[in-house]
C-alpha cells in the first residue's frame, strides 16, 4: 500500500493566507493544488513536506481573461478548463493540441495549470507550452508581486523560481497579430508523460517570422527551449527549408537521454520530426490555412 | 485531524491522520467497499467517486481535502430497490467480467450521462481513458453505457413496467 508519510494539513483561505501559512510552516512546507504530481511524489518518499496547505479554496486564482492584450491564466485553472475554453483555442491552440494529450479525463479535471508549472517535471507538456509561447509568471510574496519570463521561472529539473514563502498566482501571454502555435507528442499510451514532444509558436509580420518559440519538453531542453532553433526563424519567410534547418539545429541541440521510453537516438530523432509538424501547423494556423 | 463530509447524503465525521487518502477513509472508516483501491498512481481509475459533482481518482485526494465538500460513491447508485441505468446496463451487456474496474467505470459513465445524455462510442471511450479494464477489451462497456443512455431514468412507477421486459 502506498500512502504518504505523516504530514500536517492546513487549508488556506486566501493568497495572503497562504503566504503566512507558508512562513509560519517555512521551506518544508508544501502549497498542495490538484494534488496529482505531489500526492504520488509523496507515496514515493520523493517528497517530504512536513506540512500541506491546501489552496483548493482560492477560488479566485481560477480564470482565463483578456487583459490589455494578454491572455491572463489563473494558477489554480484545472486543465480542463484550459481545454475547453474557446478564448484560449482562439490565441494559443497549441495549449487546446497539449491539453488533449496530458493524462486523462479525470486528471485533468483535478490538476491545475500552476500546480503543473510549479512542478517542473522535465517532462511537463505545459512547462514546454508555456516556454514555447513566451509566458510571464506572476509570483506573489508578502512582500508583493514580481514577474518573471518562463527563462527564468524554470531553473532545473523540479526546480523554479518560486521561493519557499511565495506563490503562483498568475501565468501571462502576450497577444500579438499574425501567430499560430501548435503541439505535437508521441506517448507510448493514451494519457503518459511524453516520450518526446514539441510545441512551436510563430508570430508572422509582413510574411516574415518576427518571432519564435519552440518548446520541448522531455529531452533535456535548458528551459524547455530549442533557442538556437529558435534564433534561425526570426527573419526568415516561412518555407519548409527553414522550418527543416531549424527542426534539424531543435535536434542537434537537445540532450535526451534512453531511459524505459525509448534510446537517446530514437529521441533525437523525435525532435526534429515533432519540431518541423508543430512549425508547419503553426505557420498554417498564422496564416489561417488551419484551425 | 476531525474531517466532516457529506456523504451518498449523509453527513459524516471522523478522527483521522492528515495523510489518509479518500479512497482508504471511505472503504475502512466508512465500510464503502464499493469503492475499490487498485494500482494506487492515479493510472487505473477503480477508485473514482464524485467529490463535488465531478468524478476524481480518489487515491490521490486526501481525506482532508474533502473535508466540508460532498462525496458521492457507487452505492449511492442504487435508489431503494432500483438499479441505475447504468447499473442495468453493466448486468444486460455483461460489461464485467471480474468487476475490479466496475465502480469507477459506473460512477465516470454516470457523470458522462449526467453532461451528455447521448453520447457517442468515441465520446465515451474518450470518458474511460483514464481506467483500466483488464477483461472486456471496453466493448462490452462501452455498450453498457450506450445501454444506459437509450434507457434514462424514468419516473418510478413506470420503472417497474421497464424493468420487467427483457
Amino acid at each position: 500500500m502506498q500512502v504518504p508519510a505523516p504530514v500536517e494539513y492546513e487549508r488556506a483561505t486566501s493568497v495572503d493566507d497562504a503566504l503566512s501559512l507558508l512562513e509560519r510552516h517555512g521551506p518544508e512546507s508544501r502549497l498542495i493544488a490538484g494534488g496529482h504530481s505531489l500526492l504520488p511524489m509523496m507515496k514515493l518518499r520523493l517528497a517530504r513536506p512536513t506540512v500541506l496547505i491546501d489552496i483548493n479554496d482560492l477560488a479566485d486564482l481560477s480564470y482565463l481573461r483578456l487583459e490589455q492584450n494578454e491572455l491572463c491564466v489563473g494558477a489554480m485553472t484545472r486543465h480542463r478548463d484550459l481545454l475547453s475554453s474557446p478564448l484560449v483555442a482562439e490565441h494559443f491552440p497549441i495549449m487546446r493540441d497539449a491539453e488533449r494529450v496530458i493524462a486523462d479525463p479525470i486528471v485533468r479535471s483535478r490538476g491545475t495549470v500552476g500546480g503543473s508549472l510549479c512542478q517542473a517535471d522535465p517532462s511537463e507538456d505545459l512547462s514546454a507550452v508555456f516556454a514555447a509561447v513566451q509566458a510571464k509568471a506572476v509570483i506573489r510574496s508578502a512582500a508583493g508581486a514580481r514577474t518573471v519570463p518562463m527563462d527564468d521561472f524554470f531553473q532545473g529539473p523540479y526546480s523554479t523560481a518560486v521561493g519557499p514563502a511565495e506563490i503562483l498566482v498568475e501565468l501571462r501571454v502576450a497577444i500579438r497579430p499574425g501567430s499560430g502555435s501548435a503541439y505535437e507528442k508521441v506517448e507510448r499510451r493514451v494519457g503518459d508523460w511524453a516520450v518526446t514532444a514539441a510545441g512551436a509558436c510563430l508570430w508572422l509580420n509582413d510574411g516574415r517570422i518576427a518571432q519564435a518559440g519552440i518548446g520541448l519538453a522531455a529531452v533535456g531542453a535548458n528551459h524547455f527551449r530549442a533557442a538556437e532553433a529558435e534564433a534561425s526563424l526570426v527573419g526568415a519567410t516561412p518555407s519548409e527549408e527553414v522550418f527543416r534547418t531549424a527542426s534539424e539545429l531543435a535536434a542537434q541541440h537537445a540532450n535526451p537521454v534512453s531511459d524505459q521510453r525509448g534510446p537517446e537516438d530514437y529521441k533525437r530523432h523525435l525532435v526534429g520530426e515533432l519540431t518541423i509538424r508543430a512549425l508547419r501547423r503553426a505557420a498554417a494556423r498564422a496564416t489561417g490555412l488551419e484551425g | 485531524m476531525q474531517v466532516t463530509m457529506t456523504v451518498n447524503g449523509e453527513e459524516v465525521t471522523r478522527d483521522v491522520e492528515p495523510r489518509m487518502l479518500l479512497v482508504h477513509f471511505v472503504r475502512d472508516e466508512l465500510g464503502l467497499t464499493g469503492t475499490h483501491w487498485g494500482c494506487d498512481t492515479s493510472n487505473c481509475g477503480t477508485c473514482v467517486l464524485w467529490l463535488d459533482g465531478e468524478p476524481v481518482k480518489s487515491c490521490t485526494v486526501l481525506a482532508a481535502m474533502a473535508h466540508g465538500h460532498s462525496v458521492r460513491t457507487v452505492e449511492d447508485l442504487e435508489q431503494g430497490t432500483v438499479l441505475d441505468p447504468v447499473q442495468e446496463g453493466f448486468v444486460r451487456e455483461h460489461g464485467l467480467q471480474c468487476g475490479f474496474c466496475t465502480p469507477g467505470m459506473m460512477m465516470t459513465a454516470r457523470w458522462l450521462l449526467d453532461h451528455n445524455p447521448d453520447p457517442s462510442e468515441a465520446e465515451i471511450r474518450e470518458a474511460i481513458s483514464g481506467q483500466l479494464c483488464r477483461c472486456t477489451g471496453y466493448k462490452n462497456i462501452v455498450k453498457a453505457v450506450r445501454w444506459a443512455a437509450e434507457h434514462r431514468p424514468i419516473p418510478a412507477q413506470a420503472t417497474s413496467d421497464e424493468m420487467s421486459v427483457s
